[in-house]
């Protein structure tokens, strides 16, 4: 019997997958759990695998090409079965996903997935970013597809990894996502662990590679590149498929401002003494510099607990208070940003904070982090001081209610009683989405900030 | 190869005429058949030869002999009580009708023999000295037990009394008795083994086995077939070709017996000539005890396959009736005399009843003892 | 091999009175594999004990006599025909000590030759000890070299429970060095690192123990480190040593002779399983006996048993080296 290979949901956000490199061939005897594709996922780069014994005898996705959760990606059969009729079903429904409105095709597989468990937020269907940055094929078929994903679930992204490997990769801090397994099946054994530990740094490039097949795409801007200008004539102009993180913060942040209102309250704060504060600090451990942003983070958290409201999430029929901060730090990657998360920043300390943001900023600019590093964040922290942009805002990343937007510190002539002085000002602004914190809420959440940046003994008050 | 010592086969029931064991082993209508007349001759002979018997024997063993009987008897109405009131549980196999085998045979010993039974053992272990308190905690799962509760009703053993254990596979302690008696051969001891089993052992290949090896090595071992006619619902005629059992012997040039089994006096009679052949010339026998159960096989069995009528002219010469009836005669015994032994009975039983109710379950980690004597422990 | 037999057996006997040796063809012949040779001739036909050929009923009065203080040594021409006497073995020797509530030791040993021999087909080649395994009561021992035999058996006649003591008829004329003493004894239950490594184990017993010391040879030149451990004693088995090795290894093949099913190395693969879980690196591998009675043609029999390419491949499986 000739089964369908679908695109496996891989990580818990994922609703799509570039397929970026084919592991098998047409004609190549593959058998159940044998890696068959590595898929770039919305985070990292893992593999598919066999769910079915045989030949893999049609591959239906191209490298490089984007398809949605359940998709049909290949089939694998015996060798000398028919499959012509799974090969046309597949195609069909390609066909037909490029020739429908994504609406209608939403209308049409909503019954069917009525009872489907999903992680998917309403949001996530208001729009596509991948439709409206590419005018391929890929937008529209995604959600029909997307929308399969509930009975996508097979592709479970199960880790197949020896308990030894296992247990030492737990010892040593390794990602077992971010391996490829050496022993059957992909599995990851003792030596993929031992390989690992000692080329350290050196095995990431290479992971870096596989998981990046469009070096190019090297900015964290959510524009396409423009064209290089040419002499005369029609502009010439490079298209490239958009990678499967570029669309997933496409398609995120137009989750954001569109359904979300936001509110933007901007204050600026004199920064002395938290800088004296940090070369105090950073003279005692010189080892262990902590930067400014880690002081707004710890500070940051101090305050959500004062002003629960801005630690929360509306949760249409409910709002959901929490009751620690988890603070999301934006990290920018050469080819996107991914925020990981500092777990309970309100209980730990600044030099805390800034050893676990420098380990996980490391750890996502290899594409290392697991997905339960980068979700869950219960309010963001995006800083673009070191950029020397003075002011900003961000877009809230749902279903957090506020980001915080740091600009940088500026050494600014201000008067203070009556006399010029020269102070380090730093403005910063908060995102709020206005379904659940107001103005005044907002405003009260970043007088506390202010105020304790301004005078960091209150974090020991 | 040893001597041949044949005992002409069925000695006395043949010289004295008509046999109960003959009619008996005819089919049931044919036994239905029975003249009253003829079956009242041949108990009257049976009577004068307990009578004779009783002669040889002195006043004590007669009377330990009937209170033997008696406690076996009481003992085992007690365990059938026990069993429906769900105190014992599994298997009980009650010996009740079967009495003059065990107290006929077991009263010829010497404490040294040995003796091994098979899983219908209660009336054994008891006759061995293995005390009624020990025999019903045994029943009862109980730590008091001979076996500490682990054996049951099957397995009952007593070491010290050289009470070498009731067996729960059909003729499996047959070999065993072999084994025992060529270790007290090879020691050059004069002691004797006793094995019993049931006549439907006999068709197992551990009988034939054993005969054969006893008799070729010479070895000092009694081997008792309590016939009572059925092998839990088969009877004898539906399963053994030739269905005299003591007949086997002579494949084997074994001495056999053919013993009435209802007649206590006559079965320690002929247990004292087999033990002789042991003791003297290491010479093993066949005794073919024709006996009746009154019960069912194990207390699960309803018993539909044998008539009223037949159980109830065995009952007639109930071996305690008829024990009991001639010693009297004798002036052995009056009615003071038996009702001092059923009191004696009673209260022993009594005793053991509440001995057992009263002793503790084993504890949990018994689970795991007695299984190696040279533990490996980790 | 069978010489150490022989001198186990005649040490005993010199020493314990209580010795006898009883089986088909054990004293006139001088034993069908000559493992008695001699015997009769010094210890007279008491002690060494030509039997009918009914092994039931021999290993039942081997059973009484143990009941009573004697220490037989039940010999079985082959264990094939152990089945025929395995309601003694099981239902009697296994079982008496608990059954009494403690009141007997039963002090025997059955032994003879176990699994394949040379083209006898399948009524003669069979490997019977995880029958014998299975129950609580029994020791099952199984020797791979001269002087564990000889150390081995003379633990298992001085022991007071049945030991099932199974030898190899294609290793009876295996040589090594073997210890005089008369009080050379190698306990029960103790398993023998019969090589040391460092990249897989390979735990052997019986016949397959040569055979994985060979394959390690192999092995070595490949560039692979094999521990090869032979836990001598089935039951009671030392796992521990064999956990032991694999929490250094990480890897394990189980060489045996046997069929894989619900056998001995089934519980090998289900104890290392449980004791050794998080330092595996590869699933156990069994490397057993064909899932076929055994064929009489000569190529039949090669394919049906391990050998060591097969435990070369195995070791390599594991290692991912293929």
């Amino acid at each position: 019997m000739a089964t369908q290979v679908v695109m496996p949901k891989l990580s818990p956000t994922m609703e799509e997958g570039q397929l970026s490199r084919w592991l098998k061939k047409e004609g190549d005897k593959v058998s159940v759990g044998e890696g068959l594709a590595e898929i770039d996922t919305d985070k990292a780069t893992m593999e598919a695998q066999a769910l079915a014994t045989g030949v893999l005898r049609k591959i239906l996705v191209p490298e490089g090409e984007t398809v949605p959760l359940g998709a049909i990606i290949a089939i694998i059969g015996e060798p000398d079965e028919d499959i012509s009729g799974l090969v046309t079903e597949a195609s069909k429904g390609a066909a037909q996903a490029e020739k429908k409105e994504p609406v209608e095709e939403r209308q049409e597989s909503q019954p069917a997935k009525s009872d489907a468990p999903s992680d998917y937020q309403p949001g996530q269907w208001m729009g596509d970013t991948a439709s409206a940055e590419q005018p391929t094929k890929e937008a529209p078929q995604a959600q029909p597809q997307a929308s399969a994903g509930g009975n996508g679930q097979r592709g479970d992204g199960r880790l197949i990894v020896s308990p030894i490997a296992a247990r030492m990769a737990a010892d040593a801090g390794i990602n077992l996502h971010n391996l490829t397994g050496s022993g059957p099946g992909g599995r990851i054994v003792k030596r993929d662990i031992e390989a690992a530990m000692k080329a350290g740094s050196a095995a990431q490039p290479q992971t870096q590679s596989a998981a990046q097949p469009q070096e190019e795409q090297a900015r964290p801007a959510p524009v396409q590149q423009p064209a290089v200008q040419p002499a005369g004539g029609a502009a010439p102009y490079r298209e490239e498929n958009v990678s499967t993180m570029r669309a997933t913060i496409a398609r995120r942040l137009v989750t954001s401002l569109g359904p979300i209102p936001h509110i933007f309250l901007t204050t600026e704060i004199e920064m002395d003494r938290t800088a004296e504060m940090r070369k105090q600090l950073n003279a005692l451990d010189p080892e262990n510099k902590v930067s400014i942003n880690d002081f707004v983070i710890k500070v940051a958290a101090h305050a959500l607990m004062r002003h629960p409201a801005v630690n929360a999430s509306f949760q249409e029929k409910t709002i959901r208070y929490y009751e620690r901060a988890d603070v999301g730090v934006a990290v920018a990657l050469e080819n996107g940003l991914i925020t990981p998360v500092v777990r309970a920043a309100n209980t730990k300390s600044v030099g805390q904070i800034s050893r676990e943001v420098k380990e996980l900023a490391e750890r996502a600019r290899n594409r290392k982090l697991a997905p339960e590093e980068y979700t869950g964040a219960t309010f963001s922290v995006s800083n673009l001081g070191m950029f020397g942009i003075s002011e900003f805002t961000a877009l809230i990343n749902p279903p957090e209610a506020c980001i915080l937007a740091v600009g940088a510190m500026t050494p600014t002539p201000v008067v203070r009683d009556g006399e010029v002085v020269v102070r380090q000002l730093m403005k910063v602004t908060l995102s709020c989405d206005h379904r659940i914190v107001d103005g005044a809420t907002g405003a009260q959440f970043l007088q506390t900030l202010k105020k304790i940046l301004e005078n960091p003994l209150y974090l020991i008050a | 190869m040893s001597e041949l010592k044949v005992t002409p086969m069925r000695p006395r029931t043949q010289s004295e005429g008509a046999s109960a064991g003959a009619g008996v082993a005819e089919e049931r209508d044919e036994r239905d058949r029975i003249d009253p007349a003829e079956l009242q001759d041949e108990h009257e002979q049976r009577h004068q030869e307990q009578l004779k018997h009783i002669e040889h024997v002195d006043n004590e063993t007669l009377l330990k002999m009937l209170y033997q009987m008696v406690l076996i008897r009481r003992f085992e109405e007690k365990s059938a009580e026990s069993y429906t009131l769900g105190k014992i549980g599994g298997f009980c196999h009650l010996y009740i009708g079967q009495e003059a085998v065990a107290v006929g045979t077991l009263s010829a010993l010497r404490p040294d023999d040995y003796v091994l039974t098979s899983y219908r053992d209660h009336g054994h272990a008891l006759v061995m000295g293995t005390s009624p308190d020990e025999v019903m905690a045994e029943l009862y799962g109980k730590i008091g037990g001979c076996s500490k509760g682990k054996g049951g009703s099957m397995h009952l053993f007593d070491a010290d009394k050289h009470f070498l254990g009731g067996h729960g596979i059909v003729g499996g302690q047959i070999p065993l008795a072999t084994g025992v008696a060529y270790a007290t051969k090879y020691r050059g001891t004069d002691q004797a083994t006793l094995v019993f089993f049931g006549e439907a052992a006999v068709n197992q290949g551990a009988f034939h086995e054993s005969l054969n090896m006893a008799q070729l090595w010479k070895l000092p071992c009694v081997y008792i077939c309590e016939n009572n006619q059925y092998g839990m619902g088969t009877s004898l005629k539906r399963a053994m070709s030739i269905s005299d059992v003591s007949q086997k012997a002579v494949a084997y040039g074994m001495a056999a017996e053919f013993v009435d089994g209802m007649d206590v006096l006559a079965v320690r009679a002929a247990t004292e000539r087999a033990l002789e052949r042991a003791r003297k010339e290491y010479l093993p026998s066949l005794l073919e005890i024709r006996t009746y159960r009154f019960m069912g096989h194990s207390m699960s069995d309803p018993g539909h396959y044998r008539t009223r009528a037949e159980i109830e002219r065995y009952q007639e010469r109930d071996p305690i009736k008829v024990f009991g009836d001639n010693l009297r005669e004798k002036g052995l015994l009056d009615d003071a005399g038996l009702k001092e032994i059923e009191g004696r009975v009673r209260a022993e039983v009594e005793h053991a009843v509440k001995f057992a109710d009263e002793s503790p379950e084993p504890p949990p980690e018994e689970l795991f003892t007695d299984i190696y004597a040279n533990p490996i422990k980790k | 091999m069978r010489e150490a037999l022989n001198q186990a057996m005649r040490e005993e006997m010199r020493r314990d009175e209580g010795v006898f040796l009883m089986g088909e063809e054990v004293a006139a012949y001088q034993g069908a594999y000559k493992v008695s040779k001699g015997l009769l001739e010094e210890f007279g036909d008491k002690r060494v004990v030509d039997s009918p050929i009914t092994e039931l009923g021999f290993a039942g009065l081997g059973v009484g006599a143990a009941m009573v203080g004697l220490r037989p040594i039940i010999e079985f021409m082959t264990f094939n025909f152990s089945i025929l006497a395995t309601d003694q073995i099981i239902n009697s020797a296994a079982k008496m000590r608990y059954m009494s509530g403690g009141q007997f030791k039963i002090p025997i040993v059955f032994r003879g030759p176990n699994g394949s021999a040379f083209q006898v087909s399948s009524q003669h080649s069979q490997a019977l000890e995880s029958w014998y395994a299975h129950f609580p009561g029994l020791k099952v021992v199984m020797p791979s070299t001269p002087a564990d035999a000889k150390g081995l058996l003379k633990s298992a006649i001085r022991d007071n429970d049945p030991v099932i003591f199974l030898e190899q008829e294609r290793m009876y004329g295996n040589k090594g060095e073997v210890p005089d003493e008369e009080d050379f004894l190698v306990p029960l239950g103790v398993a023998d690192v019969k090589r040391e490594g460092t990249d897989c184990t390979v735990v052997a017993r019986s016949m397959t123990v040569p055979l994985a010391l060979k394959a390690a040879e192999e092995l070595e030149k490949q560039g692979v480190s094999v521990e090869v451990i032979d836990p001598r004693t089935i039951r009671p088995l030392d796992i521990e040593t064999i956990v032991n090795s694999v929490k250094k290894t990480n890897r394990v093949v189980i060489a045996e002779e046997s069929h894989a099913f619900c056998g001995v190395g089934a519980e090998l693969s289900a104890q290392i399983m449980e004791h050794a879980f998080d330092y595996l690196d590869a699933p156990v591998k069994r490397l057993s006996g064909a899932d076929a009675p055994m064929p009489y043609a000569k190529n039949l029999e090669r394919l049906a048993l391990p050998d060591v390419e097969r435990i070369v491949k195995a070791v390599r499986e594991v290692s991912y080296l293929d």
